[in-house]
């Protein structure tokens, strides 16, 4: 039993990666955002299968809170954000998509070297799943350097935290509950600044395009 | 007399509470901020009821045995600690003493509508003097650094009062740099004196005994933290700019009292924290010291702007001060203990007596500017006649600081060249032959100084008005004048009563070098440092001495001459006609100082041609500091914040970047 269930832990921990290189290749903010909420829904599961597979039961509640905030709050934020500012066209990159995977295929693989020796550190049931929760993470950060417009790096920022999350959670069985709800709150607080941003920026400059922030540079 | 013992700490309480007071006072001003007369003559006058109480309270406790009291404000589980001692007192003394003149004179002196609001100026200006005092009476370092940097803070926002002028705002600027320089390095000073034991009490720092290596690198660290303070070449130059943009009431503090705050803090360290003195620290100190007190005296001489010239002869006084320290750091680390504290006490009297002096010529600069809204020496003259309060006044504090008998000035000074007459029984023979250049030296400043006393006094009061309307001018009002008087009064109470001075140092003096200087050979009205056969001075019988051959000469000029005396036209060299374009003026007066010591300024000249229609003279003396040290500092600073500043692009996905490299890096570096 409990080894079936941790087959399933590594199979929603290859999902995970595989949603992180859609989202690495995908151009249109929308599907950006399904694909955010994919995330978060094998991230809920993940949490619910490891509970029951370490019997931790603050994992359950920690499961619930990613449901409530990453499945269905922080999408519906974010679809609002693309309705207000008029923003579902594709998106330009800053280099081009084929490249960005391979890149991204590097990063993995060093992912994956980096994490071994910590992960035969670690107790948890599921630490083979920690180079992946790297990858993700390295992933999401490497989203966020490729692209130009304002709304996907937001995505981005996002996607890295999913990344932590797992990580936290594939090695440690999760992060005691106070920190997770800081950080839960820091997330929500984070996409409500980033969203005040959004508008400002584009009340600005008529456009979402960050490189027109380079004008602000002191010379 | 030594004080009984006191367990609980009686005076250290009621400084304590003074200085509360004191923030009271200010917190009080900040309420009534634009209720002029609450503040000028309620608020001030008791800010000055305060230091006299303050020099009341900390008398007594100059004999008495330390007393230590611990406060639990400030952040949790590291509450301030403070400690009364005889050091202590003694500072505390002279910032009462000196405040209390100066307060009562501010409470005549500023004036409505001058830029910032009265109750925010009464604000700063009563912080700035609780913090003065409660730096002197911290005992760790968290208490004094907290102190120190609201002492620096508030005296900034002082300076920098009327600060609509840009000029002001840069000089506020330059004092805020160096005295941030000076805090870190008063930090690092005190993280080396606590030897990793994490307590930064100063009962720990006593204890600690650091080896010599460290010992140095401490005291170095406390002499160019104390000294950017104090204002020793080369961290002097924000002296001559800040006291000139201050009102003079904070330059007659920041000048008289802050700057000892700072030989308070060089001497605590250096006598007290550290647990024996090695030579070459006396070296080093007095050799600074005579360096900054000649630099100061001769820039004072070529100056054209009174408060700019009192600031300049300000770093001469410190420059002397810390000679006399240095002396007596060489002595001590010779266990030369008697000599030690000869040289200790001339350094505090000069402490005590300048306070007095400098504020009092201070604040009488700031009477001429109100009076006549001129600084500069050359559009000034003649206003003995219209101000006899402040020209007395004045003329007062310039004999006190040309050290002249029978005033303050004197006594410290010729306590120094009696310590510097004991250098020959060094252990050192290469000292030995240095020391009598350096005595020479010393009689140099001083005579230096006495020729700017006279160009500064002759200048600004005797002779014939400059400009026309100088003959309008008004004298101080009441308040000014109590402050002056007081100020005065303790400038002849020092000069007259040298002896008692004495006797409240030896208590000072032997807590720092375990000896004091016996006053006893001399008896109450003799002062005799080492013993009679070698010198003594008595100011009274000297005062009574000048009087009756005043008096006799009065008399027999009045008894022989009056009545034969013929009034003709004085002969005028060929000039029928005499203006006040004529006098000589204070270009010329320092003129020959400006030939002599060529070499330690950097001139620029204008000089007119035979062919100028308007002639015009104008000369510029600047400091080869800033050209030499400051500006190439600058330069580098600028150079290297260019350089870093390639880092900034502007673009997110390039500090995105930085971040993912860094990540990178260090995921590397960790799990190598």
């Amino acid at each position: 039993m409990s080894g079936l269930a941790l087959q399933f832990i590594n199979l929603l921990a290859a999902l995970l990666l595989l949603l992180a290189f859609a989202m690495l290749a995908q151009r249109r903010i929308l599907s950006l955002i399904h694909l955010y909420t994919m995330q978060g829904v094998v991230l809920v599961a993940a949490t619910a299968a490891m509970g029951y597979v370490s019997h931790q039961p603050h994992l359950y509640v920690s499961a619930g809170l990613t449901l409530a905030l990453k499945v269905f709050l922080i999408p519906w934020l974010l679809h609002r954000v693309i309705d207000r500012l008029n923003v579902r066209w594709d998106i330009e990159t800053l280099i081009n998509i084929p490249t960005t995977l391979i890149v991204g295929i590097v990063l993995v693989i060093f992912a994956f070297n980096l994490a071994q020796p910590i992960s035969e550190l670690s107790a948890s049931v599921a630490r083979g799943t920690l180079g992946i929760a790297l990858a993700c993470v390295l992933l999401s950060l490497m989203m966020m350097i490729t692209r130009s417009k304002a709304v996907p790096q937001v995505i981005g920022f996002l996607a890295l935290e999913n990344g932590l999350f797992f990580a936290a959670t594939a090695a440690t069985y999760g992060m005691p509950m106070v920190v997770e709800l800081g950080i839960a709150l820091d997330v929500l607080v984070g996409i409500l600044i980033l969203g005040v941003f959004l508008f400002q920026i584009r009340q600005q400059f008529d456009s979402l395009d960050i490189r027109h922030l380079e004008k602000l540079k002191d010379e | 007399m030594p004080g009984g013992q006191v367990s609980a700490a009686p005076q250290l309480a009621a400084a304590l509470a003074l200085a509360a007071a004191w923030i009271v006072l200010g917190v009080a001003g900040l309420a009534a901020l634009q209720r002029f007369v609450l503040v000028a003559r309620v608020l001030f006058p008791a800010g000055a009821a305060v230091a006299i109480a303050l020099v009341v309270v900390a008398l007594p406790a100059v004999w008495g045995t330390p007393q230590t009291a611990v406060l639990p404000i400030g952040l949790p589980g590291l509450p301030f600690h403070f400690r009364l001692d005889a050091l202590s007192a003694l500072f505390l003394m002279v910032i009462g003493g000196a405040a209390a003149g100066v307060s009562l004179f501010s409470a005549g002196y500023f004036r409505r509508a001058e830029g910032t609001p009265p109750g925010l100026l009464c604000f700063q200006y009563h912080v700035f003097l609780a913090a003065m005092a409660l730096v002197v009476l911290a005992d760790d370092a968290y208490a004094f650094m907290v102190m120190w940097e609201t002492m620096a803070l508030a005296s900034f926002f002082l300076v920098t009062a009327n600060h609509r002028s840009a000029e002001i705002r840069r000089a506020g600027y330059l004092y805020l740099l160096i005295a941030h320089l000076g805090a870190i390095a008063i930090l690092l000073c005190f993280g080396v004196l606590q030897a990793n034991t994490g307590d930064y009490s100063f009962a720990n720092m006593r204890l600690q005994n650091l080896p010599p290596f460290w010992a140095s690198i401490a005291f170095v660290l406390a002499l160019v933290g104390f000294g950017a303070k104090a204002g020793l070449v080369p961290l002097h130059v924000w002296l001559p700019e800040a006291h000139p943009a201050a009102p003079s009431p904070v330059s007659a503090l920041m000048s008289g009292v802050m700057l000892k705050t700072a030989v308070y803090g060089f001497l605590r360290v250096a006598y007290d924290l550290l647990p024996a003195q090695i030579w070459w620290w006396g070296v080093l100190v007095l050799a600074i010291g005579l360096v900054t007190a000649l630099f100061g005296v001769v820039f004072a001489a070529v100056q054209s702007d009174m408060k700019r010239l009192l600031a300049w002869s300000s770093v001469e006084n410190i420059g002397l001060i810390f000679a006399g320290i240095g002396l007596a750091l060489l002595f001590a680390a010779y266990g030369m203990d008697a000599v030690a504290a000869l040289a200790l006490t001339a350094a505090l009297y000069h402490v005590a007596s300048h306070a007095f002096f400098k504020s009092l010529l201070f604040i009488a600069t700031g009477a001429v500017l109100h009076a006549t809204s001129e600084r500069s020496l050359g559009r000034l003259g003649g206003l003995m006649r219209v101000m006899p309060w402040v020209g007395w006044a004045t003329l007062l504090g310039v004999l006190a600081s040309a050290g002249l008998p029978p005033l303050g000035g004197f006594v410290s000074e010729w306590l120094l060249l009696q310590s510097f007459l004991f250098t020959p029984h060094l252990p050192n023979s290469f000292l030995n032959m240095l020391v009598p250049a350096v005595a020479a030296l010393i009689a140099l400043v001083a005579a230096l100084a006495g020729y700017v006393m006279v160009k500064f006094y002759g200048v600004v009061f005797l002779g014939q008005h400059r400009e026309e309307k100088l003959a309008g001018a008004h004298d101080a009002g009441p308040w000014e004048r109590t402050g002056m008087l007081w100020l005065m009064a303790g400038c002849v109470a020092l000069g007259l009563l040298p002896a008692q001075g004495l006797d409240v140092l030896a208590p000072v003096t032997t807590m720092l070098v375990h000896a004091s200087l016996t006053t006893l050979a001399g008896g109450n009205w003799l002062l005799v440092p080492v013993s009679i056969e070698r010198a003594s001075y008595a100011p009274l019988f000297f005062l009574a001495g000048v009087a009756a051959s005043f008096a006799l000469a009065f008399f027999l000029v009045r008894r022989l001459y009056h009545g034969r005396v013929r009034r003709a036209p004085a002969w005028d060299c060929g000039h029928p006609w005499q203006n006040a374009r004529m006098q000589d003026t204070a270009e010329g007066f320092g003129q020959p100082v400006r030939q002599i010591f060529e070499p330690l300024f950097r001139m620029q000249r204008e000089l007119p041609t035979a062919f100028d229609a308007r002639p015009r003279y104008a000369v510029e003396v600047g400091d080869h500091f800033w050209h030499w040290l400051y500006l190439p500092a600058a330069r580098a600073v600028e150079a290297t914040a260019r350089f870093v500043g390639r880092l900034q692009q502007g673009r997110i996905a390039i500090y995105l970047l930085y971040s993912f490299a860094t990540v990178i890096a260090l995921l590397v570096w960790v799990t190598r």
